[in-house]
């Protein structure tokens, strides 16, 4: 067959993740049809929603904004060895840290504004993943299990900052925080849109963590930690120190993810939980193979899909959960690659495997 | 604090014990998989599969005993999906457990959206109330476990069981070597992949129980992610019961009961924010993986696939 005489990055940055990508949509399909509705329709529905309708592809754009963040940060983690499950929780933290600030300020330009609020969310996020990193450095706490753990503890403390009151606006029927001037929102760049600046922001994000990664020493540290803990520390850097940054930025990432939402978007947040961007973002960065450039299209994908359910789901009554069936098999042939092997007939030696987190300095799960 | 009277504090603990059920029901399927050295963040996943594959069943067999039935079988089913991927095709532990967790949402949900939202069928009853001759009479212990339902009874038996699977027979053995130490195991005649198979697929039984506590016991209907995070409850509760079955017994009481007693103090109307209550079980989790309150010790093998050399 042809496919053996391709060159391994070919396979592997390419062949991989579209085959994944079709083979979930087959899944899909086959769900769909299980239930008695036509495939066909539906997704045809998910791709007039996501890019041909009035609006639409502007609309997947506003939804792939805080996935090109969230993945960013999630295959950061990923390359220095680090689960972040927790991008979730430090999306709302990052996103009360920032409107808290973004609220408070009065009669300042947003130039010093936006800028503050942004620097605010990416600190909200900063600590709360350094807590994960710090204890996975300092006890060996599985940062997996501590970043489940303290996504219910953030959606709790937002839920008691807002509708306990401390963060509450006055005099509104469902529980918000106040609204931000209008001089720090982000400016919505194609009028009659809801597409805002935040996207720019996430596209100047994914050069910047590239660069971040592969041309600056903390971004060296970070891949040999993540790459062989023993053999770093044998070289004489702090690993602790590394894990705890790592988790930083990448929970600082997600914390921009939340407050370019509410500077770009809604303007006040609500203590309603589960936006669910968090989970679908580890998809984002799977399928991006934890590169930074491959999250521009994996989040694109993404964005598309979460546009395109709504409109699906109103369009031919199949619910919009049909994407989480979608992800799922998307995860499912990116990190077996062994069943995009069989699929397409590879040879072995083509198609790498997926190592994510490394396992030696894991104390406990 | 009137709203403390006696007959308060005994419902309040029936309440408890109740509330439990599932959490320990999915922390006993956690312990299983987790000694024989696979991690299993899929529990919620695996009980929100239960829940609705029990009341799809129950709803059109008119049967809530086919129901619970068809919630440990599928339970099964999608534990041994977790197996094929974490076990055979060797992908990250961690990952396939999340498969489970969003395969689960999407699966529920759309089949939900299109058969059972739409039937206009009545639900099912839910489980019967068994009062047990004689012991249902005691004063406070026959409140508190003598008038329950099945899935309640069943996790107090299967408490047990779990404890003398893994603690007192060859099987508990041969698990918890494949989790301590996979290779050794292996020299020694066992079959590392069987064993990791039987025992994933045994955490499902044991959660997609679970699961029917939610639509069959609880309240005989399904409605979307009705299990609203419990898994990762129950996952905590595993933890802090250092991997445990009447360890996690304990925690999942603790964490029920805390959740009983926020939402009494709520309708009391005495003001503490009842949120902090919430995050008890996951500050425990945290302060315990941190080694406070003596440290919690996983199973050495977890979370590494084994491959055969």
């Amino acid at each position: 067959m042809i496919t053996r005489r391709l060159p391994p990055w070919f396979v592997n940055a390419l062949l991989v993740p579209l085959a994944s990508v079709l083979c979930g949509f087959v899944v899909a399909g086959l769900v769909v049809a299980a239930t008695g509705s036509d495939p066909i329709a539906a997704f045809s529905s998910l791709f007039q929603g996501a890019f041909t309708n009035q609006d639409a592809f502007a609309e997947t754009l506003v939804s792939t904004t805080p996935y090109l963040f969230l993945g960013l940060g999630i295959a950061l983690g990923f390359r220095a060895g680090l689960f972040n499950i927790g991008a979730e929780g430090q999306y709302y933290v990052g996103g009360l840290a920032g409107v808290f600030l973004a609220y408070s300020i009065h009669g300042v330009p947003g130039l010093i504004e936006i800028p503050l609020a942004l620097a605010a969310g990416m600190l909200g996020g900063f600590v709360w993943s350094g807590i994960a990193g710090a204890l996975k450095a300092r006890f060996g706490a599985h940062e997996v299990i501590t970043t489940i753990m303290l996504n219910y503890v953030a959606f709790l403390l937002a839920n008691y900052l807002i509708d306990g009151g401390l963060m509450l606006a006055p005099h509104v029927s469902t529980p918000r925080t106040p609204e931000i001037d209008a001089n720090a929102q982000l400016p919505i760049i194609i009028a009659g849109t809801r597409l805002h600046f935040g996207l720019i922001l996430a596209l100047v994000a994914v050069p910047l963590v590239w660069f971040l990664l592969q041309r600056t020493t903390l971004g060296f540290r970070l891949r040999s930690v993540g790459f062989n803990p023993t053999a770093a520390r044998a070289n004489g850097m702090s690993v602790g120190q590394t894990l705890v940054l790592s988790m930083g930025i990448s929970g600082a990432l997600a914390g921009l993810a939340g407050i370019v939402d509410i500077l770009g978007v809604s303007h006040h947040m609500t203590d309603t939980v589960g936006a669910g961007y968090g989970f679908d973002a580890i998809a984002v960065a799977l399928l991006a193979r934890s590169n930074p450039w491959g999250v521009l299209p994996a989040a694109l994908l993404f964005g598309a899909l979460r546009n395109g359910a709504s409109f699906m789901q109103l369009d031919t009554q199949v619910s919009s959960d049909l994407i989480s069936v979608v992800q799922a098999t998307v995860i499912i042939f990116v990190a077996a690659p062994v069943l995009v092997r069989w699929i397409f007939r590879l040879r072995r030696q083509q198609v790498a495997e997926v190592q994510i987190t490394q396992r030696e300095e894991t104390a406990a799960v | 604090m009137e709203f403390l009277s006696h007959q308060d504090v005994v419902g309040l603990l029936a309440q408890t014990l109740v509330t439990a059920t599932p959490l320990t029901l999915a922390a006993l399927g956690g312990i299983m998989c987790e000694r024989s050295g696979v991690v299993n963040i899929a529990l919620e996943g695996i009980m929100l599969t239960g829940a609705f594959v029990g009341y799809a069943v129950a709803l059109a067999t008119h049967n809530v005993w086919l129901g619970v039935l068809a919630a440990v079988v599928a339970g099964m089913l999608i534990a041994t999906l977790h197996a094929a991927l974490s076990v055979s095709l060797m992908v990250d532990q961690i990952v396939s457990g999340m498969v489970i967790n969003i395969l689960a949402v999407g699966i529920t949900g759309v089949f939900y959206r299109n058969y059972i939202e739409s039937s206009g069928l009545a639900g099912p009853d839910t489980l019967p109330h068994w009062n047990i001759p004689g012991l249902s009479a005691l004063p406070v212990l026959g409140r508190i476990f003598f008038q329950n339902q099945f899935v309640t009874y069943a996790m107090l038996i299967l408490i047990f069981a779990v404890h003398v699977v893994i603690f007192k027979t060859v099987w508990g053995l041969r698990t918890r070597a494949c989790g301590e130490n996979p290779a050794a195991a292996e020299t020694a005649g066992i079959n590392v992949y069987f064993v990791r198979y039987i025992n994933v697929i045994t955490s499902g039984a044991l959660a997609g129980l679970g699961g029917a506590y939610f639509s069959l016991q609880q309240i005989g209907n399904f409605l979307p992610n009705m299990t609203g995070g419990r898994g990762f409850i129950a996952l905590a509760a595993m933890i802090f019961g250092k991997w445990t079955p009447i360890g996690a017994f304990g925690a999942s009481q603790l964490f029920a009961f805390s959740d009983a007693l926020g939402s009494r103090l709520q309708i009391a109307n005495v003001h503490i924010p009842i949120q902090f209550l919430g995050m008890l079980p996951y500050l425990v989790t945290i302060v315990v993986l941190a080694g406070a309150m003596g440290r919690a010790v996983a199973p050495a093998a977890v979370g590494k696939p084994y491959r055969r050399s």
